[in-house]
């Protein structure tokens, strides 16, 4: 058993969260640069050119990428071997979004009530935390600030199971395609694949976390992956609505196992601002 | 910023350099503009079904949606990209029959809102979304001007210099949008 203070977990989120916000992470830039090489329509390359001159601009001028900031989403991977003491988790968790928001001249974007917005928080608390339980001792953050515009046009569906495979490519593409210019492609898409109604949502953000473009170990979500994206390209939808080869840099599908009489199927859309960032305590 | 053409646009606009843009043109606007996005439009409109004088003019004006993250000591802005502009498409119409010759968000627009645009010679233009450290960069004054209450979506008057944006719906019915057909 190892003791952990939460002081350490607060100090990590509020760093997290000023960092995340500026910097753009490899990964991504990596990915616009490749779109921006495959494009051939000239607004379609405008577009990922100012994408990457903003994601230095901000490295230079430490502004935010984006004026959303998000709402603050934690996953904690919490070792069964470790203790945290001096506090409870969400408040040491909101106690760093707090000052991160605040320090780093971030936006508060939380309303405490959804039906009344002159509910704002004042300080982006409190945070989504999602915890999970795993071997060892020790405490793992994933910080994943999420705008609003590209969350308001994720789904969820309970498909049937004759719909399958085809069923699934069919749903997110058109679902992309609907969505239009309106959140911010070149998208990545994480998909939670089966499990429950709820689990398959929380499957989709998680999916998010992955590495740019890494495929799924499973050799045939892999090819569901690749299957999904080239779907979701043939859209034409491209960067920002204004058409091109470019809908979706990545699709990063996780997979669980389901009820017999279920294909729940989630689709979490995340803007080209992929920020994502991963601190072990 | 690539091999496409670019043009230097005066602001405010008139109705002769607003419909004389098409769909797809690549802009850098220079001049002042207004922030106003959700909050700010519905007391917009609360004052014009008043009857009652609105805190900034309209005519020839160019309102960007977007809700800027808060200003770092020595800049005069931070993070200003553009909001979804769907939101907006209820207000737009009778804003611009008022005067106003362009908008500025991201992403499609309704019907009624481009029939605003050939009915009242306005233009819409596409910011990219998520590039708010680079159109900051080209913001060199701001100012509140009105419902500072509002925090992120109170009113502010830009001073821009080089904003990039992109023609996404014209004066006569074009539309740079994938998926669109022309207005008929």
């Amino acid at each position: 058993m190892r003791d952990v203070d939460v002081s350490r977990i607060s100090e990590a989120v509020a760093e997290l969260a000023r960092r995340s916000n500026v910097e753009l992470p490899a990964d991504v830039v990596v990915a616009l640069r490749a779109a921006r090489d495959r494009e051939e329509s000239g607004i379609a390359r405008e577009v990922l050119d100012q994408l990457l001159l903003n994601a230095e601009r901000a490295d230079e001028t430490g502004l935010p990428l984006c004026q959303d900031t998000g709402v603050a989403v934690v996953f904690v991977d919490l070792g069964q071997d470790a203790h945290l003491v001096g506090g409870e988790l969400q408040a040491a968790v909101d106690e760093g979004v707090r000052r991160g928001y605040e320090e780093g001249y971030l936006r508060k974007s939380v309303v405490r009530n959804p039906l009344d917005r002159s509910t704002n928080t004042g300080d982006n608390t409190p945070a989504v935390v999602h915890v999970r339980v795993v071997p060892g001792d020790g405490v793992t953050l994933h910080f994943a600030p999420k705008g609003g515009g590209s969350e308001n046009m994720s789904a969820l569906w309970m498909l049937t199971p004759a719909q399958g495979r085809d069923g699934v490519i069919e749903a997110i593409a058109a679902q992309v395609g609907a969505a239009a210019g309106m959140p911010c492609p070149p998208l990545v898409l994480g998909v939670g694949l089966g499990g429950t109604f709820e689990l398959s949502a929380l499957l989709a953000k998680r999916a998010l976390l992955r590495p740019l473009g890494e495929p799924s170990p499973e050799p045939d979500v892999a090819a569901l992956e690749r299957d999904v994206l080239a779907a979701v390209n043939e859209t034409g939808v491209g960067p920002m609505g204004l058409g091109g080869l470019t809908t979706a840099l990545a699709v990063h599908v996780e997979r669980h196992p389901c009820h017999i009489a279920s294909l729940p199927l989630a689709l979490n859309v995340q803007c080209h601002a992929a920020r994502h960032m991963t601190v072990e305590l | 910023m690539t091999g496409t053409d670019v043009i230097d646009l005066g602001l405010p606009l008139t109705e002769k350099s607003a419909c004389s843009l098409r769909a797809g043109d690549v802009i850098h606007l220079n001049g002042p503009l207004y922030t106003a996005r959700d909050a700010a439009h519905q007391r917009l409109m609360a004052l014009i079904e008043a009857g009652e004088e609105l805190p900034i003019p309209l005519e020839g004006q160019v309102i960007y949606y977007s809700g800027p993250t808060p200003a770092p000591p020595g800049r005069p802005i931070g993070a200003a990209g553009p909001t979804t502009s769907y939101r907006m498409d209820d207000f737009a119409p009778e804003l611009y029959r008022r005067g106003l010759r362009g908008t500025i968000g991201k992403g499609n627009r309704s019907a009624h809102v481009r029939q605003a645009l050939r009915r009242f010679g306005g233009v819409y233009f596409v910011a990219v979304g998520g590039a708010g450290a680079l159109l900051a960069d080209r913001v060199v004054a701001a100012e509140v001007v009105a419902y500072p209450e509002l925090g992120p979506e109170a009113i502010r008057r830009l001073q821009v210099e080089q904003f990039p944006v992109i023609v996404g719906y014209d004066c006569v019915g074009g539309t740079a949008f994938v998926g669109e057909k022309p207005l008929t």
